[in-house]
């Protein structure tokens, strides 16, 4: 069963009377329980979606079109006050940078159960009890103590651990991860996102991982969406995306990173030039400019996301799937 | 290793005071890098990796001269630095610079590209004056920028062109070893491989030597012959790169090399990865015994009791523990097919 289902997704920034398209035509569809990686690279749009879907987006951006539908509800209709209880309550989410995103100057129990006795109607003490557990169970030892502790008192994996606690307090269907470790070291990264995958799927939750890493990807994704400039350019299962990646630039993200699981010798072909500036209008695909297979077609129209093999892929000359598939 | 030794840590100390109370009183120290010894031979790129709070970028300000250590040499083309006059030390800090992490904030925002990298040119006197446009032109060649860059300041230009720019103010002093802190990490995915690629390109067209620090394995695995994998201020284990990161010799790298996913849903799905328990302990109050015993999968009570010292585990490679034995982490032999353009 859908329990989001974005189509269509359009944002825009509007400054000095200029219209930008940040976000175009993005579709996601996150089945409950599952989990979907959105990855991209800086200004590809990822964390505009999930701000989109939250109604968290700044003032100076609007949804332009599209539909959101989460638990068969329309987002974008809700009234403020619908949107408030949808927030922390159904869908909640999970920020790169935890000192930031919790309040520093309220100890950790007050910001646990501030959402339990609003949206659940816990009292003080059932609050605090579901708070002791819930510390527990995102592994955060002695929590009667750490609950009376402030955000500075806790190191930077136990601050997101807290995150994850705060997330999963008010029974959500949904949780939006943006980022959630990349400002971790990597064994914290891996005990953090294991608990996340292994809490998501013992609740039943759904989970859209927002990340630039590909191994993260692979290893706790069930789908994948890859965006580029504000687009979605390839989506499908993550082991068919992996196997046989279709569009230029998937292909040459995977051909870009180095990897331990690769022989060290293998040479690394970077994509050449940078990533788009949002703010800047590029006619046809987005990625024409830097992309060896482009053609006159390319600066001219936008492709769009259409399947191709197991996946589905917006570009007007996908690498072909025999030879992708040789593996 | 018959190439002469271009960089030679020696037992290398640091501890920064720790201070409280209203008098601001020394009340304890926190050490944050505990006898650390390494050699680069000239030309080769040596990688330092370990997780925050390691010592790994305190040892890079040592080598750079910006903290004097507490203790231990450390000889540059044979010359004791850390013996040195502030006067006495000025040559050697020509030929010895620094790549940091962020290029935004390493780069002067009220000075172009042009006026960057001829500013070091003119201090040093490298070349005569009417040649330093040429200089800075062939240096913006040499990093894959196009000359026009001479007029642009830095916030005109991407990330990856700013740690471009980076790059070449580092070569304008016409150096032997670059500190690499961090150099890569900040870069989006499609940028940052061809920021390795230059780095592996400068090196061997121009013989440098690297001293690379950096928190991604896979990055450091690329571009360095040796690496030592650091904790709570001491080396766990080195080696040169290829065994190093296929057969794991310390519990240590063997967490962190699981720790990393490998871009691969097959592989992935087959890979029991137990994450390492844990964070890692405070530089001021660090365990007893082997300081990686609190979190150590393996431990024994010697560990909890006695430091293990850095101890051959094989050929030219090394490792501090009282059970370290190269094990293979898995096959990384295998040519998977990658999909080409």
């Amino acid at each position: 069963m859908t329990l989001l289902k974005v189509e269509h997704l359009a944002v825009d920034l509007v400054r000095d009377g200029k219209r930008y398209g940040l976000v175009r035509d993005v579709s996601l569809d996150v089945p409950a329980g599952g989990t979907l990686a959105v990855v991209g690279e800086s200004g590809s749009g990822k964390s505009l979606t999930a701000l989109a879907i939250m109604g968290l987006l700044p003032s100076e951006l609007s949804i332009s079109s599209g539909t959101i539908r989460f638990n068969g509800q329309e987002v974008p209709d809700l009234s403020p006050r619908q949107m408030r209880g949808l927030r922390g309550g159904d869908i909640a989410m999970i920020f790169q940078e935890p000192m930031t995103s919790l309040n520093p100057v309220l100890t950790i129990g007050r910001q646990l159960t501030e959402g339990m006795r609003l949206k659940l109607g816990l009292d003080r003490a059932q609050a605090r009890a579901r708070a002791i557990d819930l510390l527990a169970e995102v592994g955060i030892a002695e929590p009667e103590r750490r609950l009376k502790e402030y955000p500075h008192q806790f190191s930077g994996g136990m601050r997101q651990r807290v995150m994850i606690a705060i997330a999963l307090s008010c029974n959500p269907k949904l949780i939006l991860a943006d980022e959630p470790t990349t400002a971790l070291d990597v064994t914290i990264q891996a005990q953090i996102l294991t608990l996340l995958s292994r809490l998501c799927k013992d609740h039943d939750v759904g989970l859209v991982l927002i990340t630039h890493n590909l191994g993260i990807v692979a290893r706790h994704a069930d789908r994948v969406s890859v965006m580029y400039g504000g687009r979605v350019v390839e989506e499908g299962a993550a082991r068919a995306v992996f196997a046989a990646p279709a569009h230029p630039y998937t292909v040459g993200l995977l051909n870009s990173v180095p990897r331990l699981d690769l022989p060290r010798d293998r040479a690394l072909t970077p994509i050449d030039g940078q990533p788009p500036d949002p703010m800047e209008i590029v006619h046809g695909c987005r990625f024409h400019p830097r992309c060896s297979r482009a053609t006159e077609r390319c600066a001219q129209e936008v492709p769009p996301l259409a399947p191709h093999g197991e996946t589905a892929v917006a570009c007007w000359h996908p690498v072909a799937q025999t030879v992708a598939a040789a593996q | 290793m018959t190439a002469r030794a271009l960089l030679e840590v020696d037992g290398l100390h640091v501890r920064f005071p720790m201070r409280s109370g209203l008098m601001q009183r020394v009340t304890g120290a926190v050490h944050a890098v505990s006898g650390v010894d390494f050699t680069i031979p000239r030309g080769e790129a040596y990688g330092l990796v370990g997780e925050s709070g390691c010592g790994k970028t305190t040892v890079a300000r040592a080598v750079l001269q910006l903290v004097r250590p507490s203790a231990g040499t450390i000889r540059f083309d044979g010359a004791d630095l850390t013996a040195m006059s502030a006067r006495e030390l000025a040559p050697f800090r020509r030929r010895v610079q620094a790549i940091f992490q962020d290029p935004f904030s390493s780069l002067n925002p009220r000075m172009t590209a042009g006026d960057i990298l001829a500013e070091p040119i003119r201090v040093h006197r490298l070349v005569p004056q009417p040649e330093i446009a040429e200089r800075v032109g062939h240096l913006l060649d040499l990093c894959g920028l196009p000359r026009r860059f001479v007029e642009l300041y830095p916030h005109e230009m991407s990330g990856g062109q700013r740690q471009r720019v980076g790059i070449a103010r580092a070569l304008a002093m016409e150096p032997d070893l670059i500190v690499c802190d961090e150099a890569v990490s900040a870069l989006d995915v499609s940028v940052q491989a061809q920021i390795i690629n230059l780095l592996a390109d400068l090196r061997r067209e121009l013989g440098l030597t690297y001293l690379f620090i950096g928190h991604d394995l896979s990055v450091v695995r690329h571009l360095c012959d040796q690496v030592a994998v650091m904790y709570l201020g001491r080396i766990m284990e080195r080696a040169e790169s290829e065994p190093l990161f296929a057969t794991p010799a310390h519990p240590y790298t063997r967490a962190l090399l699981d720790a990393v996913p490998d871009p691969d849903p097959e592989h992935e799905a087959g890979r029991e990865v137990e994450p390492l328990q844990g964070e890692v302990p405070s530089p001021s109050a660090p365990p007893p015994g082997c300081v990686f015993h609190p979190r150590c999968p393996v431990a024994i009570d010697r560990c909890r009791q006695e430091e293990p010292a850095l101890a051959s585990v094989g050929s030219r490679r090394e490792a501090a523990c009282w059970l370290a034995e190269p094990k293979p982490r898995r096959d990384t032999s295998i040519k998977k097919q990658e999909v080409s353009l």
